[in-house]
């Protein structure tokens, strides 16, 4: 119990950290967001009326916690080129980018679980070593080309889909879930040929020690020894490696989203950045950061459910 | 100082990095075409004269590839240089000294470096804009965690090794010891750390020069060369396919080359 509330403290803690150091470090560029929006219109009054309007005027540490008393109402600021409230404008956005990453998610594991068990148990066989050196080219690919291929071969070649003709799960929650299938096959390969070779190097590894033999001698079924020893101590370091590879893949999202023009977080994220909407890029990257900072707590927890030595 | 473990892995790491490092080369001194100079005219399809045919403006995709690996080799070496050094130093004074500096420090690493370093690097340049310094000032910034972290775990072990308490009892000074005694125990991590890190850099730099982030147009990078490729990707696949296969061929040929010096 003192764990978990040591816990929950530092990642409150933490967020606190990154909200404050996103808020100010985008407070003090050199430039007044009020005449980069008028643009040629700016006259001294009119920037000096903006300026007001927006609250510029006011000293930093009032905004910021105005900014993060906002956030407690699901309140992010209004959106300077967009004139619209952050938070309204990335809702659709935010579910978009949410069901891209779990599906990635959800590949990921349902692929390179049963592969990796495989290429454990049946090790050198001629399917193993084909499998592993596929891996070490899929592990080079990046997400980006592996997905302008996909686009080639389903969309082009295949016509499994239409590329660019994405469509809200607001519309038709099946033609979004079958249209994201894809950009999340582009995030998720790289990923199921980590998650294999970690998955096998440890369960070799685990195979090899005294325990595991000891078993064996008594006369224990391969098979079970496998499943009931082996795997449960090698899938502890797997875990911890899907909880890091959850921030990869929101991260690897942003690019991806790109490749198949899916309209989510990064792909407003970009042109926030480009066009210094800095209210939309702040609250992305605290939202984003919160993602991986809730993951990484969950990982901690579920580490410690599955092995007990960690909890000290 | 690393025993290769694996003789496949090596020969055929060293291979493709070999042919990396050739197409650099040629990058630098000679390129069979101005990467830069345009030929609407010019038959965009592979041919002898363009042995990875041309892009929309007409320009020659083989040049731009090669000059496209010098750009990449330039941004990864640095952030991984930057890396390596400030990531050294930051993990050798907290490991060494430890206390309430390598709390704060630490805690502070393990912030960012739970931050994906494309994320840290956009952020950076949403303040200061793009471009290529901006960009290896960004991702160097991403990647000195890492090296810490590395580096931090393994001065805490060297410290207490009786050889340096030895040392100590001589009459040795921190900085003697750290500079004299520790540094010259850390190249096998570091190797290992340059490698992996050089990997992780090249990938960065291409997802961003993908994004735009990168090397201003109309110079040459791989990966903005797929993103401008992208547009005409059904009526010239090509142009995309090869500067892919070459981010390809350098990631494969340094994590072979790492996989093969990985302590076994």
């Amino acid at each position: 119990m003192k764990y978990v509330l040591k816990k929950l403290l530092t990642t409150l803690i933490t967020l606190t950290a990154v909200s404050a150091l996103v808020f100010f470090s985008f407070s003090v560029i050199p430039g007044n967001p009020a005449i980069s929006r008028l643009g040629t219109e700016a006259t001294p009054e009119k920037i000096e009326k903006l300026t007001h309007e927006m609250g510029l005027d006011r000293p930093v540490f009032e905004r910021y916690g105005e900014w993060v008393a906002g956030i407690f109402h699901g309140d992010f600021g209004r959106s300077y080129s967009y004139n619209t409230d952050v938070s309204s404008l990335l809702s659709e956005k935010i579910v978009t980018t949410l069901i891209l990453s779990l599906l990635a998610i959800v590949l990921t594991v349902a692929v390179s679980f049963p592969v990796g068990i495989y290429c454990a148990r049946k090790s050198d066989s001629k399917l193993d070593v084909f499998l592993t050196s596929l891996n070490q080219l899929i592990m080079a690919v990046p997400s980006f080309f592996s997905g302008i291929l996909i686009t080639l071969l389903f969309g082009f070649a295949l016509r499994l889909f239409t590329p660019g003709g994405f469509v809200s799960y607001k519309v038709d929650l099946v033609r979004c879930v079958s249209y994201l299938f894809f950009p999340a096959l582009a995030i998720a390969l790289p990923k199921i040929s980590m998650v294999v070779k970690l998955l096998k190097d440890t369960a070799l590894k685990e195979a090899d020690k005294d325990y595991v033999v000891t078993a064996y001698s008594r006369g224990n079924a391969t098979k079970a020894v496998f499943y009931k020893h082996v795997l449960k101590n090698a899938m502890i370091p797997v875990i911890t490696f899907l909880g890091m590879t959850f921030a990869d893949i929101i991260a690897g999202s942003i690019i991806v989203e790109q490749v198949f023009s899916v309209p989510g977080l990064g792909r407003i994220l970009l042109t926030s950045i480009s066009g210094r909407d800095y209210p939309v890029v702040e609250a992305i990257i605290l939202l984003l950061a919160a993602a991986v900072v809730i993951s990484n707590l969950t990982v901690d927890f579920l580490y410690r459910a599955f092995d007990s030595r960690i909890r000290v | 100082m690393v025993k290769a473990n694996d003789r496949t892995k090596l020969i055929l790491g060293c291979i493709l990095t070999g042919i990396v490092l050739i197409m650099c080369l040629c990058g630098i001194f000679f390129t069979p075409y101005d990467p830069m100079a345009m030929d609407a005219a010019a038959d965009k399809s592979v041919s002898l004269k363009h042995i990875m045919g041309c892009d929309q403006f007409g320009r020659d995709v083989f040049s731009r590839v090669l000059v496209g690996v010098k750009e990449t080799m330039i941004v990864a070496g640095s952030v991984v240089l930057i890396g390596a050094f400030f990531g050294t130093i930051l993990g050798t004074v907290t490991g060494y000294f430890g206390g309430w500096l390598d709390e704060i420090l630490m805690r502070l690493n393990d912030a960012v470096l739970a931050f994906p370093s494309v994320l840290l690097a956009l952020l950076i340049i949403g303040l200061y804009g793009g471009g290529r310094n901006t960009l290896i000032l960004a991702l160097g910034i991403a990647f000195i965690p890492s090296f810490a972290r590395i580096v931090r775990s393994e001065v805490l072990r060297i410290r207490n090794l009786d050889y340096i308490k030895s040392v100590r009892l001589f009459g040795a000074g921190h900085l003697r010891i750290i500079v004299v005694h520790i540094l010259p125990n850390l190249k096998t991590v570091l190797f290992s750390g340059i490698l992996i890190g050089f990997n992780n850099a090249v990938l960065a730099e291409a997802g961003m020069s993908y994004l735009g982030m990168g090397v201003a147009p109309p110079n040459p990078s791989l990966g903005r060369m797929l993103s401008e490729a992208q547009a005409y990707i059904f009526t010239n696949p090509l142009t995309a396919v090869f500067p892919g296969i070459t981010i390809v061929i350098m990631i494969l040929g340094f994590s072979l080359l790492s996989e093969a010096f990985k302590k076994g």
